[in-house]
């Protein structure tokens, strides 16, 4: 079997600032990390693979800039088995759709994948969309909002996943070659690999693919292949300082409801 | 569209079977696409031998000026309209009066004839309906079918979704078979001329809301967007307003559903609304207790307000909410009317999921403690005093 994890490297914070002149963001002096759905996701492909008797190959694929192999690297030591990082001139300024297309092409290339799994969405663009867009572009069905798979049956060609839903959370079984978007449960722990581990990794076959090792056109992929654009981007407008009373209970609660009335909120 | 590789494919039918357009045929013992495909890609996870390729469309739409009406996908649940519907027409309405179109809602489910009147009611001038068995639970595939062939056949120039689970995982699926874009998570939407053109302008916040980006899609049609909930206001409902109801019909085989919810797990008490609905949420942190009885007073509190309530982080990993009422970064991302929260600290991962909220209560007895930050008023007090005088006080000021 193979199973594919889509990832990024994103900024190890959201703290990220607005550079008022460009209307850039500033990336300079902020560290990088792996986006920790992704590693959610990356875990759960591994575990499924240490507890089963099959072969399993794990690939770890991502588009990026070069230093994104830190972390692809990180995956390694995890336990992939295998990185892929998609990287060109040509793919940089993507939006979800073109981000999609191009990881759709290189899963294309990868050839057949038993399970693609992802972060349910990056701490950085908090969009939620590449997983979905993924499984259209490839024709698999999709979960998303995935905490744990609970039964995989590869000779019957399903598995039971846990869902998080607007209601609650349920059970669903799906065909597969599937797409799963995933999000973990709080308290999840990921694995932390440990020094033989990151030194094996150092060993394991990486890959840099670029535009010419995909199919298409220059102006399918990057900014050119965006069905959309940011025009703009700027620091949200500062919050007012709010009003903090430290009385007694009772005069405090006063003030708090003759506040909600003045504010129309009752 | 679809690519069939003639080498591979051994005429089993199965893809026949499943197409809901009826656009493959078997000839001379090969599948054939004969009809107009609609990419919706059941074939493709269909096909035992994988003889079938997604297309993925990169062409842009060419005339962009055919496509006309402000479009709403109405949510609902066993034939209960969702809040997101109703706030979506009422801003869809500015849309559409600033761009001289039609306003409509689109409504997919089973049994939903009722829902079509509150529609109307809230504005929307045509409502959609897509009425079938298939549609009773939402699938992916199956909804994704239902918008693909409305948009085929209407050409709508906008189409809105409520940024909940359900609109998450619905509207990255029509892009993605499609080739649309799609601007997740709007905080505000509002009509622009680029280069001549009138556009739709997406406002979304990024990095946890500490960017925020203003975006456009200027090449496809239509342009579409996911709204976070509660951002936009309903208009007052009216009964008598004049609307028409399109029932449309769209076929999904049952064989082309890949996905199926085979149970619902510890399900939310009857009739609580969820966070991301709720125009009030009452939420407690480890402040309030260990125990669900600590927790009543909360749920008090939120009934006098008809609210709701949620909780952080660490109640949810004492098991005693569920995750779904988990406020924050790795919950729920809301934006109420009123938010009140009580003992809660305020660490930067719940903060991240509450700063669009219109009003933030905090009630916390550490006058340090970082929730006070992001208050727009806070009390220093002892939740035990400070939350049943509040109870009291706001079920007399309800009744005056």
């Amino acid at each position: 079997m193979r199973f594919v994890v889509l990832v990024k490297q994103v900024p190890d914070t959201t703290e990220v600032e607005v550079d008022e002149e460009t209307g850039t963001i500033i990336r300079e002096g902020v560290p990088s990390t792996l986006n920790a759905f992704d590693e959610f996701a990356l875990n759960i492909a591994v575990d499924i693979k240490e507890e089963s008797d099959k072969d399993i190959e794990v690939i770890a694929l991502s588009m990026g800039p070069p230093q994104a192999e830190e972390a692809l690297n990180k995956c390694l030591a995890i336990g992939a088995d295998r990185a892929i990082l998609l990287t060109d001139k040509n793919f940089a300024g993507a939006d979800t759709w073109a981000t999609a297309v191009t990881l759709s092409r290189a899963l294309k290339k990868i050839g057949k994948t038993d399970l693609i799994f992802a972060g349910q969405e990056a701490s950085d663009g908090n969009t939620a969309q590449v997983g979905p867009e993924v499984a259209a572009h490839r024709g698999l069905p999709q979960v998303t909002y995935v905490s744990e798979i609970e039964d995989l049956d590869p000779e019957e060609g399903y598995l039971v996943c846990k869902k998080e839903t607007d209601e609650g959370h349920v059970r669903i079984k799906s065909e597969i070659p599937a797409v799963l978007a995933c999000m973990p449960d709080p308290g999840f722990e990921p694995k932390i690999p440990n020094v033989r581990e990151i030194m094996k990794a150092k060993k394991k076959p990486k890959e840099q693919w670029n535009y010419e090792d995909l199919d298409g056109e220059e102006d399918d992929y990057g900014l050119e292949g965006s069905e959309s654009v940011v025009i703009e981007t700027y620091s949200p407008p500062p919050k007012g300082e709010g009003i903090k009373v430290e009385e007694e209970p009772e005069k405090s609660v006063n003030e708090l409801v003759k506040f909600l009335d003045e504010e129309g909120l009752l | 569209m679809i690519e069939i590789d003639l080498e591979l494919c051994t005429s089993c039918g199965k893809c026949v079977k499943v197409c809901p357009v009826d656009a493959i045929e078997i000839e001379d013992e090969k599948a054939v696409l004969k009809g107009e495909c609609i990419s919706c890609g059941v074939c493709v996870s269909a096909c035992p031998e994988d003889a079938i390729e997604p297309v993925i469309q990169t062409e842009e739409v060419g005339d962009l000026s055919q496509y006309d009406g402000v479009w709403v996908f109405a949510e609902q649940e066993s034939g209960e309209l969702k809040p997101t519907g109703p706030q979506l027409l009422g801003k869809g309405r500015e849309l559409a009066e600033e761009l001289g179109e039609e306003l409509c809602a689109v409504l997919i489910g089973n049994d939903i004839k009722d829902v079509t009147e509150e529609l109307g009611a809230y504005g929307a001038e045509k409502v959609y309906v897509v009425d079938d068995e298939i549609f009773e639970n939402y699938s992916t595939e199956a909804y994704t079918t239902a918008i693909t062939s409305l948009i085929s056949e209407y050409k709508p120039s906008i189409l809105l979704y409520g940024a909940t689970h359900l609109g998450r995982d619905l509207a990255p699926s029509v892009a993605g078979r499609m080739g649309l874009g799609l601007t997740a998570d709007c905080t505000d939407l509002s009509i622009e001329e680029v280069e001549g053109r009138k556009v739709l302008l997406q406002t979304r916040p990024a990095f946890g809301g500490n960017v925020m980006a203003d975006i456009v899609c200027p090449n496809s049609r239509p342009q579409m967007a996911t709204v976070r909930p509660h951002v936009m206001s309903p208009i007052e409902p009216d009964e008598d307003r004049k609307f028409e109801v399109i029932e449309e019909e769209v076929k999904v085989k049952k064989d082309a559903i890949s996905t199926e919810v085979i149970e619902v797990l510890k399900p939310e008490r009857k009739g609580e609304m969820s966070i991301e609905e709720a125009d009030v949420v009452v939420c407690g942190g480890r402040g309030v207790g260990t125990s669900e009885e600590d927790f009543e007073l909360l749920r008090e509190l939120a009934d006098v307000l008809d609210g709701t309530v949620g909780c952080s982080r660490p109640i949810v990993e004492e098991d005693i909410m569920p995750k779904s009422r988990q406020v924050g970064q790795s919950g729920k991302t809301i934006s109420p009317k009123l938010y009140i929260v009580c003992g809660v600290s305020g660490a930067i991962q719940h903060k991240v999921g509450i700063k669009d909220s219109d009003y933030i209560i905090a009630v916390n007895k550490d006058p340090e403690a970082a929730i006070f930050d992001v208050a727009d008023f806070g009390i220093v007090g002892d939740l035990e005093e400070v939350v049943p005088l509040m109870i009291e006080k706001l079920e007399k000021s309800k009744e005056n």
